[in-house]
């Protein structure tokens, strides 16, 4: 696991191997053991590596000289071994053991379908010298990042924003699109993001760069076929299990330990019971615990650890961590969020790394491919009682809806039945499921200065969402419309990124998602709705194929969603914080606040003096507290000071010589370019 | 009345509109405005139970009585004559 990053000059002159390198120094987090750099005329690469595969061999920017081709790669390819097996037969010769050679020979054999070939987890970038042309494709459901822009002649990518603004001639500055976007789906819809000009590649896509043209293509898209012939349900759990099995047992590949996350949930309970399966090793998990009763979940952890026999380890974390190193994860998720929830997430990686691990396998993917979500239930019980709107039976089901939720539980069916009411044309809305929650965070945009509102008003978020449906999507049952919108907005945009590669990559760590094996997700689309939420018992089908492996308990458990205090861990429970953050004041204060130009001053002192009365406790006071302050953090850290670390942070690792040496190499030390004798550049325009 | 029906709308300014003047009537329903979520119900009931000193019982949580400035004013008079009554 890594982070790549690179240039290319559409002119065709040559790229400067420094700055290649220096956009390496803010990706040093994700890739602490070596970094390389590649130059090759107006084709630069560059990449610095967490070694987990074929340790000594796998150095990047990797080359197949033969075929002029290199390739910067973050990620994994599981089936590797497979591949190169299939490879072999074919007449390929490997130098090394690792899954970044099978990529080059993949595309060599395969062309640009060799993605199609992957089970994995990845963001790449191919230079093709022989037909000029950069491939670069990142995995089927957004496990990892890859940005790109292009600005002044130049068209570059990275595995994060901050690397692509380490060159002065990207452009920093908020694109209101994209942050009117987050404030309705939790994230921008790539391939926007929330700053201007910067795209990001969106899942199961390839993007080709070739006479100066950027083209993007979708190579892959869950298509929910459901298989409505009659079989056995037993038929149904038993395939599942073996797939998760297979899914967990290839993401156990790793030359180095591989530990696994614990939430005390289904999902991650799952997720370490198979690990044990494939393993006689003692599995080490890690755990976030809470000070606060209202999101901790030990009980359930301990349960877990001793019935499962883990080594475990875990890390509380308190409101006032959360309000320290928040600028710090803010720094990472590159994009404000609306819950605090990715901060915890950050402390856990660091234990994990701190513990010696780089690897673990984790249980995101379960809720969206196997309807877990509380949002599935709801619109699920919704469109029942929409259906017969005079049932008092029906409209009872609304108030088991979020049993959970110390606010929910003293409300009344009359409330319910007001919160919840469905519009009859809401009915026929291919986003029904999801109005609720997009139109209750689109009220922050009423924190927003009046110029920007307007902004966001010119522009309709909804139909950038309507537009990414498939044709076939209107086919799909209600239920599997519902998965497809959370699992192509929320997973991608915030799930796997703001709470998961950026958490863990913050401090080196790899996740590794059975849920999300292309297989288990391509298997789920086809399993009938009424098996993955029976009545309103969640992800039903999972809970039966794992019954043998999950302590009862665990199984019995009512789900709690993974959840962190907000407002109070800036300003303590109640407002009762005796110390306020500095910088949450100063990003706050009213003159900051009108200086960004984002928010209207007055709402958001209204707002905070609210919070430091303790009065902020309504999901609204909650989602516009944290959301203005992380975007206060995102204008702060990208945009107005923006500082990267110097590459000086790449002094301390070490410079291996790639395999497979082709043209022009950039001695990093000395930054002096060798001349090639082997090549030469081709040179002209691209 | 009125007085109640002012203090309502400067609680319900400064707590749920961030300071914004009020742009509905006294009929308008809050759910429909879009002014109180499923947690601001909570927060005006703290408000009115601290405010009036007497308490909502749970089958009074209901829009009838909460939803718009008319339907609390009705529903503050009758709550605080009964506690004229019952002192």
């Amino acid at each position: 696991m890594c982070g790549i990053a690179g240039i290319v000059h559409f002119d065709g002159s040559d790229v400067s191997g420094r700055l290649v390198r220096r956009m390496l120094a803010p990706l040093a987090h994700r890739g602490p053991d070596e970094y390389g750099v590649h130059v090759d005329g107006p084709v630069g690469l560059g990449h610095v590596r967490l070694s987990i595969i074929d340790l000594a061999g796998g150095q990047q920017p990797m080359h197949f000289p033969e075929r002029g081709l290199s390739v910067t790669f973050n990620g994994e390819i599981f089936n590797y071994i497979e591949l190169r097996a299939e490879l072999e037969t074919k007449g390929h010769r490997f130098r090394t053991r690792s899954d970044t050679e099978v990529i080059l020979h993949a595309y060599d054999e395969y062309g640009d379908d060799c993605v199609e070939h992957f089970n994995g987890q990845w963001a790449f970038a191919i230079h093709d010298r022989r037909r000029r042309r950069m491939f670069l494709s990142r995995d089927r459901l957004g496990v990892r990042p890859l940005f790109f822009t292009v600005a002044k002649g130049k068209f570059l990518f990275a595995s994060e924003v901050k690397s692509l603004f380490v060159d002065p001639d990207v452009p920093r500055e908020i694109d209101p699109i994209g942050l009117g976007q987050l404030f309705t789906f939790w994230s921008p819809l790539a391939p926007r993001t929330v700053f201007e000009g910067i795209s990001e590649l969106p899942p199961g896509c390839n993007l080709t760069l070739k006479d100066g043209r950027l083209r993007t293509r979708r190579y892959w898209q869950l298509r929910y076929d459901v298989d409505e012939r009659w079989r056995p349900e037993q038929e149904w759990a038993d395939e599942l299990l073996e797939l998760l099995t297979d899914a967990a047992r290839l993401r156990l590949r790793s030359d180095v330990p591989v530990g696994a996350y614990l939430s005390g949930g289904l999902d991650s309970t799952v997720n370490a019971a198979l690990v044990q399966q494939c393993t006689s090793a003692a599995l080490r998990t890690f755990s976030i615990t809470f000070d606060s009763p209202e999101f901790d979940e030990t009980a359930y952890q301990r349960q877990v650890v001793d019935a499962l026999g883990t080594e475990h380890q875990a890390i509380c974390c308190t409101r006032q961590d959360i309000g320290q190193i928040f600028p710090e994860v803010i720094w990472h998720t590159e994009q404000p969020i609306l819950r605090t929830a990715p901060a915890p997430l950050f402390l856990l990686s660091e234990l994990v790394h701190d513990g010696g691990y780089k690897v673990v396998l984790t249980g995101e993917g379960a809720d969206e491919m196997f309807g877990g979500y509380d949002i599935f239930k709801e619109a699920k019980v919704r469109r029942f009682w929409a259906a017969e709107p005079e049932s008092a039976f029906r409209a009872l089901l609304l108030g088991r809806l979020y049993p959970y939720l110390p606010n929910m539980r003293a409300q009344s069916l009359a409330y319910h039945k007001a919160f919840f009411h469905v519009r009859s044309e809401d009915l026929d809305n291919p986003m029904f499921s999801h109005l609720p929650r997009w139109e209750m965070t689109s009220r922050l945009k009423t924190f927003c200065t009046a110029e920007l509102q307007a902004a966001m008003r010119e522009h309709d978020v909804y139909a950038d969402c309507l537009a990414m449906l498939p044709a076939e999507f209107a086919a799909w049952p209600p239920f599997c419309q519902s998965q497809f919108l959370e699992t192509t907005t929320l997973l991608p945009g915030y799930i796997l990124s703001s709470q998961g590669d950026r958490m863990a990559m913050a401090h080196g760590v790899e996740g590794r998602f059975p849920f999300l094996d292309h297989r288990v997700a391509e298997f789920a689309a086809r399993v009938p709705p009424r098996l993955k939420m029976k009545g309103l018992c969640e992800k039903y089908i999972l809970k039966r194929a794992t019954r043998h492996i999950v302590p009862e308990a665990v199984a019995r458990r009512t789900k709690q969603p993974y959840r962190a205090p907000d407002a109070e861990s800036f300003f303590g429970p109640g407002g009762s914080a005796s110390s306020v953050p500095e910088y949450v004041e100063t990003l706050l204060s009213p003159r900051r606040i009108e200086e960004d130009g984002l928010f209207q001053p007055e709402a958001v002192e209204r707002l905070v003096e609210k919070a430091r009365r303790g009065n902020a406790i309504g999901f609204k006071d909650n989602m516009a507290l944290v959301g203005i302050l992380s975007t206060q953090l995102v204008v702060e850290q990208f945009v107005r000071n923006f500082t990267p670390p110097s590459d000086r942070v790449l002094d301390a690792m070490e410079q291996k010589q790639p395999v497979g040496v082709l043209g022009p190499m950039v001695d990093a030390d000395s930054l002096t370019i060798s001349p090639s004798t082997a090549t030469s550049p081709e040179g002209g325009q691209w | 009345m009125t007085d109640h029906a002012q203090a309502l709308r400067e609680f319900i300014r400064e707590n749920f509109l961030y300071g914004k003047e009020p742009s509905f009537s006294d009929d308008d329903s809050f759910l429909d405005m879009g002014i109180i979520d499923s947690t601001g119900v909570l927060e005006l009931v703290a408000h009115l139970e601290g405010r009036h000193g007497f308490t909502i019982e749970d089958d009074e949580l209901v829009p009838e009585n909460l939803d718009s400035i008319h339907n609390l004013v009705k529903f503050i008079k009758r709550k605080t004559q009964h506690l004229d009554v019952s002192a």
